[in-house]
């Protein structure tokens, strides 16, 4: 690690304030310090947020919960309104890391997870996400773990997280404040494609500081699942996942929800796929054309079409286990 | 270290006080804010019972107890573990007498070369005060960021297992 200052401020404001090009905001570390001891991040100043009182989870007047971004995967994944309401949130998040780092890992720290691309960490290699214009090695190299939608010429990786695709399912609202205010935004707006600009992985500004994760009242509770398939059974990142929810009346559908993860430079919904399978009945056919219309611009590389196939697969298994699913399965 | 400069407005980097409660002793330094908890452990608090394996957060050896909860040392900075609880492997046993976990893992035999062992055991402790752990395959699951090179997982598991309910039974102790 490159020597770097230490500063601990006790308000956002402050913290915020504290921003400079240099430096960098530290909550879990559990991503940060890793880049730092590969050299691939290389903070002047850390800015320690974890003396912020960003740590409650609180029901909001709209039936929804607040989710103080400081907030540790582990606590939220174990909150008792998390495991009532929002099941596929617990689900994915206990799918993710070890349960030491869910131990250490924040709320907000797990939305600015950068990719895990070889190349993006080896610092030795070109990589358009490390250094903007040097080339992307992984289009030509090994691509067995990059992305099937969504990428660009230049970039060709994927999102790390499991929860963050939860997250996108559920229509969370990421809460941030910077030195001209705070704003609210869309979890689908948050993270970016690559296109021609791979180093920003999402939309928060230099100054900006991720408060609270907002989650709207629940409705599909009762119909959730989150599968993750992966090159062993624990403690690996996703080829594919697949965060599904229903609401049913019956065996037909009233509301959908499908996102998918391991994929894209983020989490990738498809509103159209959600739409047409509104009003539909539970089948393996419903959702297998769901499937084929999500994944139809899905384009190889020369080591992943195996994903093509297994995202089909595990659309279908996720939807169906969804529609089946009790509150507490 | 002496002070660096990177350019003429450069401010010379600082050690920070911290102040710990380490196995049950309260200890007071100054660190320099890249140091790691597991090094400063390790090279300047003389616990080497906590190890070094990959340094990256992948293989758990440097598993501690951080205000109660299993975190590994290696991604965590010494700076931030001010007014922090801090448990290690040296600090479990109570005396002459081995905690449960401990004991559980040498009637079981649960190492063999015996590096990640510290780490499996400080996590263990942490998966019984979690309480969520409570069939076999729960164990295997929550004990998975802590790799064995030598594969002696099965006995680290039956280890566990046996030692699960005598570690609930002490509760908050350690």
């Amino acid at each position: 690690m490159n020597p770097f200052h230490y500063s601990k401020p006790v308000d956002v404001q402050e913290a915020v304030h504290l921003v400079s090009p240099a430096s960098r905001f530290i909550a879990g570390g559990t991503n940060l310090l890793d880049l730092m001891k590969e050299n691939i991040s290389r903070p002047e100043h850390l800015i320690d947020i974890t003396g912020l009182p960003l740590r409650d989870v609180e029901e909001t007047t709209e039936g929804g919960l607040m989710i103080g971004a400081l907030v540790s995967n582990a606590d939220l994944a174990w909150h008792p309104l998390i495991e009532q309401r929002y099941p596929l949130l617990s689900q994915a998040i206990l799918a993710g890391a070890s349960p030491q780092l869910r131990n250490m890992a924040s709320t907000g720290g797990n939305l600015l997870q950068r990719t895990r691309c070889y190349y993006f960490y080896d610092a030795a290699v070109p990589c358009n996400k490390r250094e903007p214009g040097s080339g992307c090695p992984a289009r030509v190299g090994l691509n067995r773990i990059h992305a099937i939608l969504g990428a660009s010429d230049q970039c060709v990786a994927t999102h790390p997280s499991d929860m963050c695709v939860a997250l996108a399912a559920l229509d969370a609202r990421v809460h941030v404040q910077g030195r001209g205010g705070a704003r609210v935004i869309e979890f689908a707006d948050f993270h970016r494609l690559p296109g021609d600009a791979p180093q920003r992985d999402n939309q928060l500004a230099d100054d900006e500081l991720i408060t609270a994760i907002e989650l709207p009242a629940d409705h599909l509770a009762a119909h959730s699942h989150y599968l993750k398939i992966r090159d062993r059974a624990s403690y690996a990142f996703a080829l594919v996942s697949v965060a599904a929810a229903l609401a049913l009346e019956g065996d037909v559908i009233v509301d959908a929800r499908l996102a998918l993860g391991g994929v894209a430079h983020k989490p990738w919904r498809d509103r159209a796929v959600e739409a047409a399978l509104i009003g539909q009945s539970v089948s393996r056919e419903t959702f297998s054309s769901a499937a084929e219309a999500l994944l139809q611009d899905a384009e190889p590389l020369e080591h992943n079409g195996f994903k093509i196939k297994l995202a089909r697969r595990a659309i279908i298994r996720a939807l169906s286990d969804a529609a089946v699913a009790g509150a507490t399965s | 270290m002496s002070a660096t400069h990177t350019g003429a407005a450069a401010k010379p980097f600082v050690s920070h006080p911290i102040r710990m409660t380490l196995n049950r002793r309260d200890i007071q330094m100054d660190v320099l804010p890249w140091t790691t908890l597991l090094d400063l452990l390790r090279e300047q608090l003389d616990l080497t019972g906590t190890k070094k394996g990959c340094d990256h957060g992948q293989c758990g050896a440097c598993t501690v107890l951080l205000n109660g909860k299993r975190v590994n040392a290696c991604l965590t900075l010494a700076v931030m573990c001010d007014g922090a609880e801090l448990t290690t492997i040296e600090g479990l046993a109570s005396g002459e007498d081995l905690h449960p976990m401990q004991k559980a893992f040498i009637k079981h035999d649960a190492f063999q070369c015996g590096y990640c062992t510290p780490g499996q055991i400080c996590s263990a402790v942490g998966l019984a005060r979690e309480g969520r752990a409570h069939d076999t395959a729960q164990i295997q699951e929550l004990m998975s960021g802590n790799l064995c090179r030598c594969g002696a997982y099965n006995n680290i598991r039956d280890a566990i297992e046996e030692a699960l309910p005598a570690c609930r039974a002490q509760g908050g102790e350690q």
